[in-house]
C-alpha cells in the first residue's frame, strides 16, 4: 500500500506536535521515521493509526484520500499499528488475544484458530505457545503476538513504534527478518525509532522529524554523522566520561537473593565505591528492577545482606535506607516520584530536611520552591500542580526535591521519555553529586547512555546478574550480545579472574 | 426424619440464596466492564418494594419482576451516565444512589406495608424431582430459582467463551487495547452496567414475592444485602461460579443463624441473624491477604519449600480485579 | 476564564443542582398523592417554628458536624471511612458502660462525665483503627471492613440492649435503663440542647481546619490520599498516617456517640448512630471536603431532619422523604459538577 501524507498539521495547546508534513511512503519497503522524543513521530503515527485526527492536512492510501475515525476504523484499511507498550490483555491466553476484536460468530472455534496461528507463525519463525498466558511472556515475544494478529485481520501496512526497546538481540534479529519478509510480499513497513544503528541496518529510507517538521529524507546508505545532524539540527556533544570515584566503599551486597514470582535472582555480590556510576543493563523484565528495589529495601531478600556505609539495613524497608542517605528515582514519575494534585511548593514542604514545626511556614516554603525552580530550570510556578508540568519538568522538580547530602541515588530509567536537552542537563546535575562523593545506580533500557555515563557495568540477563564491567573496555556490540544472553563464558571467565583477584 | 429436614433446610438456602446469585452475577457483569456499581444495597430494596406493589396492585408476578429490573436498569444508567459520561467518582455515586434509593424505597412503601400480595409458588420438575437426594434439594424450587442456577453457567460461558465474553474482559482490563479492536469501550460499559443493574432490580422482588414475601418496611430485613453482594463480587474473584458459592456460602451461614437459635439461648436472636454479614466479609481477608506488603515480607522468610507452596495457596485464592476497574477510559 | 468567573459559575451550577432536587422531590410528592408546597411548609416550620425546634436542629447538629470533622480526616487520606456508623455505635456503648459502673458510686458526676465521654472517644478510635489495620493488614478495601464491623457494632448493640444491659424484667426496643439525671449533660434551661455539646463541635470544627490546612501533618495526609506511592517515597510513613487519620475519625465519631448517650437520650437505644455517619459521608462530599462550608451545611441537614418528624404526624408521609432530599441535593450537585466540567471543556 502506497501512503502519503499531505500538509498535515497538529496541535496540543499550543504545542505543535506536526508542522506541514509531506512525503510518502511506498508499499514493498521498510520506511524509517527517525527523530528524537517528542520530535513528533508518535504522533503522525497516531494521526495515521486512528487516534487522532489532524487539525488539517490529508492522508492518500494508494492515492485515494481517506478519513480515519478510529484504530479499528485504520485496520480496516489495512492500516495495523504496535504499540510501544503492547496492547494486549496480559491475565488472558495468547489464543484469547488473538481472537479478540476479530468479526465471526458468537462462539469462537478455538481448534481452527490455533490451526490458523500456528501455521501462520511459523511462516515467521515465531514459536509461541497459543495456550500461554500472555503475562508469561517476554516484550518480544508479545510483539511477535501483536504482528501476528495485525496481519491476521488484514494488515496491509504495520507501523512499528520504537519496536526495539526491551527486546533481546535475539529477538530483533527475529523481528528484522520478520519484517523483511513482509516488505518482500509487498506490505508497507513504517519502523519508527530514535535508534540510528537500528534504523540504518533495517530502512530503504528514512525521513528525519525535529520539533515537528519533516528536516529531510534520506535513501540508505546513511552517513551517520548527517542523521545526528538532521535529528538533532546541531552536533551534539555529551559531557565527558570522567571517573571521580573514591576508594571508600558505600554499599556493600553479599550473596543476595531475592524472588519476586516468578523472577529468581540468586548469588549477588557487589560492591559500590563512593562517587562511581554504575549502569545496569538489561532488556526489561530481566530482574535489573527487582534487584534495585531490593536495594532500597522495596523487596525483601530471601538471604544475603545489604550494607550501606557499614550499616546492614538487610531487611529494613526504605524510610530506613532514606534515613541512611538512601535516596530512589521511579520510573514512573506521577505514580512513585510526585503527587499528582500537589504543588510544588508542598512538594517541598513535604521533602524539605528543614525542622518541622506543628504549622507549616508556607511563606518560607514557597520562596524555597521559587529559588529550586530558578536553579533547576523548571518551567512552572510554585503553585503549579506537578501533572501540569511537562515530563523533563517533572523529571528536573524530582531531582530538585532530592536532599543534598545522599550518599547512594538510585534511578530507573532517568532520561526516559526526555528530549536530548533535558537528558544531559539532568546527566550534568547527577553528576555534580558524585563530584560531591554520591554514588549512582541506574537502570537504563538505552545502552548507549549506560556505556554514556557509567563507571562500571551489571548485565542482566533473565535473573543472572554478571560481575561487573569496565566500561571503558566494553563496546556497545559486546553489551548487546551480553543483554541478549550471548558470550557470557567470557563474563563468566572474567568472574573467576574476579574472585582470584579478591581472594588474593 | 431428620435427613429429611436437613435436605429440606439445603433446598431452603438454594431458595434463599438466588436472589443473592442473580444480583451478584449483575454486579460481576458491570465490574467486568470496569465500572463499580456500589447502589447495589439502595436498588435491592426500591425494586423490592416497588416490585412488590406493582404485583400487589396488578396481582401479576411477571409485572412485579419486570418493575423490579426497570428500577434496577435506571438506576444503574444514572451510575453509567455520571461516571462514564460525567467521569464523576463511581464511589461517590453509587454510595448516595444506595442511601437516597432507600430512603426512597421506604418514603414510598410506606402506604403498602403489610399487604398481601401474590407469593410465587414453587413449580417442580417432572423426572428430576425423583432423583434421590438432588431432586428434593434442587428441583421442587420456584421458576425464577431455576432461573438462578441457569444464569451461573449462562453468565462463566459468556464471559469466559464467547466472543463478545472476551471483548468484555478485555474492556475492563485494557480498555485502551479493547479500543484498537474496534469496541466502543463506553457504550460497551453502558450496556454491561445497565443490564447487571437490570438483574440487580430482579433480586428485590424476588424476596418480596418470594423469599421473604411481603413489604414491611424497615424491618422487612433487606438491608445490607446489596453490600453483601458487593463483598461476594470481591470474593467469587469476579468469576460466576465461584461468586455463586458465596452466595450460597452466606445463604447457609444465614440458615445455620435460624437453626442454631434454639441451642444457642443465651445469645440474643437479633446477633445470630446479623452474624452471617460480618462472617462473609471477614472472607474477605482470605482473598485479599496475597495482596499485602507484609505478607510478601513473610514469604520472603520462609525456607524455599514452604514458600513456593505458600505462594501456590495463595495464587489460587487471591481474587485478582480487572484491571481497569473503576477507572473512566478516555481515547487518548 | 478567570477565577473569580469560575467561582461564579461553579455557584450557579450548585444553585442548579438544588433546583433538581427540589423538582425531583416535588415530583416523588405528586405521585404519592401529596401537596408539595406543605410538605416543604411542613418541613420549614417543623425545624424554625418555635424556639424548642430550633433547639432541636442544633441537637442534630452537634453529632453531624462532629462526624463529618473526622469524615475530613480520613477523606483527605483518601479513605472511605464507611464504618463511621459503627464508631458512633461503638463510642456511644462504651460511654454507657462507663457510665455503669459509676452507677451508685460516689464519684462526682463531673468526673464520670468526662471519664464516660473519653471512653467513648477511645472507643470510636478503637472500632475505626480495626477497619485500618483490616485495610493495611488485611488487604480489605476499608468499605467493605468498614460495613462488616458496622454489622458487628450493630450485633453487639442490640445484644447488649437485649442482654447485658437489658431493662430488669423488660428487654425492649427502647433501650437500657435511662441515667439520673446528674449523669445528663446540663442543658439550657428548659431545652434539650446542651452549651457543652455545642462547644465540643465548635471547638472540633476550629481544630480540624486548622489540622487540614495549616499543619505538616495535614499536608502529608493530602499527600497520602492524593499518590499514596509517590508519598511512601517521599519518606510519609502511609500505612501509620492512614490509620492516625482512621484514630482521628474515630475519636471525633466516638464523641458523637457519647453525646447521643450524655446529651440527648441519656440512654443506649438500638438505633444510637440515628444514621448522621452515613449523612455525614453526604455532607463531605456536598462541601466538597472544604471545612469552610461544614457548618451550615450540616445546619441545613439537621434542620431537614428535625422538620421531617412533622411528615408522618400531620401529613401521614414517611419521614425517609428528608432522606431523599438530602441525597438528591448532593447527586444533583454533584452531577451538576460533572456537567459544568464537561462545559469548560468543551470552551
Amino acid at each position: 500500500m502506497n501512503i502519503e501524507f499531505r500538509n498535515i498539521n497538529k496541535s496540543f495547546g499550543p504545542v505543535r506536535a506536526n508542522i506541514d508534513l509531506n512525503f510518502s511512503i511506498k508499499s514493498g519497503t521498510i520506511y524509517g521515521i527517525l527523530g528524537e522524543n517528542g520530535a513528533g513521530k508518535s504522533t503522525l503515527m497516531k494521526i495515521l493509526s486512528g487516534f487522532y485526527k489532524p487539525d488539517s492536512g490529508q492522508i492518500l492510501l494508494n492515492g485515494k484520500p481517506v478519513i480515519i475515525e478510529s484504530p479499528a476504523d485504520a485496520i480496516k484499511y489495512g492500516i495495523g499499528m504496535l504499540h510501544q507498550d503492547p496492547l494486549d490483555f496480559p491475565p488472558m491466553r495468547i489464543i484469547e488475544n488473538f481472537i479478540v476484536g476479530q468479526k465471526g460468530g458468537l462462539i469462537p472455534s478455538y481448534k481452527e484458530t490455533i490451526h490458523e496461528f500456528k501455521e501462520l507463525q511459523t511462516k515467521f519463525g515465531f514459536t509461541l505457545d497459543p495456550e500461554a498466558y500472555v503475562d508469561t511472556l517476554t516484550v518480544g515475544e508479545r510483539q511477535q503476538l501483536e504482528i501476528l494478529r495485525l496481519l491476521w485481520m488484514g494488515a496491509n501496512a504495520l507501523i512499528l513504534d520504537e519496536p526495539t526497546t526491551g527486546i533481546s538481540a535475539q529477538q530483533k534479529e527475529k523481528l528484522f527478518a520478520a519484517l523483511r519478509i513482509l516488505a518482500e510480499q509487498g506490505k508497507t513497513i513504517i519502523f519508527v525509532s530514535h535508534k540510528l544503528e537500528d534504523v540504518e541496518i533495517l530502512c530503504g529510507k528514512v525521513a528525519i522529524l525535529r520539533k515537528g517538521i519533516l528536516v529531510g529524507e534520506l535513501p540508505a546508505p546513511y552517513q551517520t554523522d548527517k542523521l545526528v545532524e538532521m535529528m538533532f539540527g546541531k552536533v551534539i556533544t555529551l559531557g565527558d566520561r570522567n571517573n571521580v570515584s573514591q576508594s571508600n566503599i558505600v554499599f556493600e551486597l553479599k550473596n543476595i537473593f531475592v524472588e519476586q514470582y516468578p523472577m529468581r535472582i540468586e548469588n549477588v555480590n557487589f560492591r559500590l565505591q563512593a562517587g562511581e556510576v554504575i549502569g545496569l543493563a538489561g532488556m526489561e523484565g530481566s530482574g535489573q528492577d527487582v534487584l534495585l528495589r531490593a536495594c532500597v529495601g522495596l523487596i525483601r531478600p530471601i538471604s544475603g545482606s545489604v550494607i550501606v556505609i557499614g550499616k546492614d539495613l538487610t531487611g529494613k524497608n526504605y524510610h530506613e535506607f532514606m534515613k541512611n542517605g538512601v535516596s530512589f528515582l521511579p520510573a514512573s514519575r506521577l505514580e512513585e516520584g510526585l503527587v499528582p494534585g500537589l504543588t510544588l511548593a508542598e512538594h517541598f514542604t513535604i521533602a524539605g530536611e528543614e525542622t518541622k514545626g506543628l504549622f507549616i511556614d508556607k511563606e518560607y516554603f514557597k520562596q524555597k520552591a521559587e529559588k529550586m525552580i530558578d536553579e533547576y530550570h523548571i518551567i512552572g510556578h510554585q503553585s503549579s500542580t506537578v501533572e501540569s508540568l511537562s515530563g523533563g519538568n517533572q523529571q528536573r522538580a524530582a531531582l530538585s526535591l532530592l536532599r543534598n547530602s545522599l550518599s547512594i541515588i538510585l534511578l530507573e530509567h532517568p532520561t526516559r521519555g526526555l528530549d536530548i536537552e533535558s537528558a544531559i542537563y539532568m546527566w550534568g546535575k547527577l553528576k555534580e553529586r558524585c563530584m560531591l562523593g554520591t554514588s549512582i545506580f541506574f537502570i537504563s533500557g538505552d545502552l548507549e547512555e549506560i556505556l554514556q555515563y557509567s563507571d562500571r557495568i551489571l548485565v542482566f540477563f533473565s535473573g543472572h546478574v554478571s560481575p561487573p564491567l569496565d566500561a571503558v573496555t566494553t563496546s556497545l556490540d559486546q553489551l548487546g550480545q551480553l543483554i541478549g544472553g550471548k558470550g557470557w563464558d567470557q563474563v563468566f571467565d572474567i568472574q573467576e579472574n574476579y574472585e582470584s583477584n579478591a581472594k588474593s | 426424619m431428620s435427613g429429611d429436614i436437613i435436605l429440606l433446610g439445603l433446598a431452603g438456602v438454594i431458595a434463599s440464596g438466588a436472589p443473592i446469585v442473580i444480583a451478584v452475577i449483575g454486579e460481576t457483569l458491570t465490574e467486568r466492564a470496569g465500572v463499580i456499581n456500589l447502589s447495589l444495597n439502595g436498588v435491592i430494596l426500591l425494586s423490592a418494594m416497588l416490585g412488590f406493589w406493582v404485583s400487589v396492585e396488578t396481582n401479576s408476578l411477571f409485572l412485579g419482576f419486570l418493575a423490579g429490573t426497570l428500577v434496577g436498569a435506571l438506576v444503574a444508567t444514572i451510575v453509567a451516565f455520571s461516571s462514564i459520561t460525567l467521569k464523576q467518582s463511581q464511589v461517590a455515586v453509587g454510595f448516595i444512589l444506595a442511601i437516597t434509593c432507600r430512603d426512597l424505597a421506604y418514603f414510598l412503601g410506606n402506604p403498602i406495608m403489610g399487604s398481601q400480595g401474590p407469593i410465587m409458588l414453587s413449580s417442580s420438575v417432572p423426572l428430576l424431582r425423583d432423583i434421590p437426594i438432588l431432586g428434593k434439594i434442587l428441583f421442587q424450587q420456584s421458576l425464577m430459582t431455576y432461573l438462578s442456577i441457569i444464569l451461573i453457567f449462562v453468565a462463566w460461558y459468556w464471559i469466559f467463551k464467547t466472543r463478545p465474553g472476551l471483548m468484555l474482559q478485555g474492556i475492563g482490563e485494557k480498555p485502551a487495547a479493547a479500543f484498537v479492536r474496534g469496541a466502543n469501550v463506553l457504550k460497551m460499559r453502558y450496556v454491561y452496567t445497565i443490564v447487571g443493574g437490570a438483574l440487580v432490580g430482579l433480586a428485590g422482588p424476588l424476596y418480596t414475592l418470594s423469599v421473604k414475601p411481603g413489604w414491611k418496611g424497615t424491618i422487612t430485613g433487606l438491608d445490607g444485602i446489596g453490600w453483601i453482594v458487593l463483598a461476594i463480587t470481591i470474593f467469587g474473584g469476579w468469576n460466576p461460579v465461584r461468586a455463586a458459592f458465596g452466595a450460597y456460602l452466606f445463604a447457609f451461614l444465614q440458615w445455620l443463624g435460624l437453626v442454631l437459635q434454639p441451642y444457642m439461648t443465651s445469645i440474643p436472636s437479633q446477633v445470630l441473624q446479623v452474624a452471617p454479614f460480618p462472617l462473609m466479609i471477614l472472607a474477605l481477608l482470605f482473598v485479599n491477604l496475597g495482596n499485602t506488603e507484609w505478607m510478601d515480607r513473610l514469604l520472603a522468610t520462609l525456607p524455599e519449600k514452604m514458600r513456593l507452596r505458600a505462594i501456590k495457596i495463595i495464587r489460587t485464592m487471591q481474587s485478582q480485579p480487572p484491571g481497569a476497574l473503576g477507572t473512566p477510559f478516555e481515547r487518548q | 476564564m478567570n477565577q473569580m468567573q469560575n467561582r461564579s459559575l461553579s455557584f450557579l451550577f450548585q444553585i442548579g443542582g438544588l433546583i433538581l432536587a427540589v423538582l425531583f422531590v416535588t415530583i416523588i410528592l405528586v405521585l404519592v398523592d401529596a401537596k408539595p408546597l406543605d410538605a416543604f411548609r411542613l418541613i420549614w416550620e417543623g425545624a424554625t417554628g418555635n424556639s424548642t425546634r430550633v433547639a432541636s436542629v442544633f441537637v442534630v447538629w452537634v453529632p453531624l458536624l462532629l462526624v463529618t470533622c473526622g469524615l475530613l480526616a480520613t477523606f483527605t487520606a483518601g479513605l472511605w471511612n464507611i464504618g463511621i456508623e459503627g464508631q458512633i455505635t461503638v463510642g456511644a456503648i462504651f460511654t454507657t458502660g462507663v457510665m455503669r459502673l459509676f452507677l451508685g458510686s460516689s464519684v462526682s458526676p463531673v468526673i464520670v462525665i468526662i471519664l464516660s465521654m473519653l471512653a467513648g472517644m477511645l472507643g470510636g478510635a478503637i472500632w475505626a483503627a480495626l477497619a485500618g489495620l483490616l485495610k493495611t493488614f488485611g488487604g480489605v478495601n476499608e468499605i467493605f471492613g468498614g460495613l462488616g464491623l458496622n454489622f458487628i457494632a450493630t450485633a453487639l448493640n442490640i445484644g447488649l440492649i437485649f442482654g447485658a444491659w437489658s431493662r430488669p424484667g423488660i428487654a425492649s426496643m427502647s433501650g437500657t435503663e435511662p441515667f439520673p439525671e446528674q449523669f445528663w449533660l446540663p442543658t439550657f434551661q428548659g431545652f434539650r440542647i446542651s452549651l457543652w455539646s455545642i462547644g465540643f463541635a465548635i471547638i472540633g470544627l476550629v481544630i480540624i481546619y486548622f489540622l487540614l490546612q495549616g499543619t505538616h501533618f495535614g499536608l502529608r495526609l493530602k499527600a497520602v490520599g492524593k499518590g499514596i506511592k509517590s508519598a511512601f517515597r517521599m519518606g510519609i510513613p502511609t500505612w501509620q498516617h492512614m490509620m492516625l487519620s482512621f484514630v482521628i475519625c474515630g475519636l471525633f465519631a466516638g464523641l458523637a456517640g457519647a453525646i447521643q448517650v450524655t446529651g440527648v437520650y441519656h440512654r443506649l437505644i438500638p438505633s444510637i448512630s440515628s444514621g448522621y455517619g452515613f449523612m455525614g459521608l453526604m455532607i463531605a462530599m456536598l462541601i466538597n471536603f472544604q471545612a469552610i462550608w461544614l457548618a451550615p451545611i450540616a445546619l441545613f441537614f439537621a434542620a431537614l431532619n428535625i422538620g421531617g418528624i412533622q411528615l408522618p404526624i400531620v401529613m401521614k408521609l414517611d419521614s425517609a422523604l428528608t432522606g431523599v432530599l438530602q441525597g438528591s441535593l448532593v447527586l444533583f450537585v454533584l452531577l451538576m459538577q460533572g456537567v459544568k466540567q464537561r462545559f469548560a471543556e468543551k470552551k
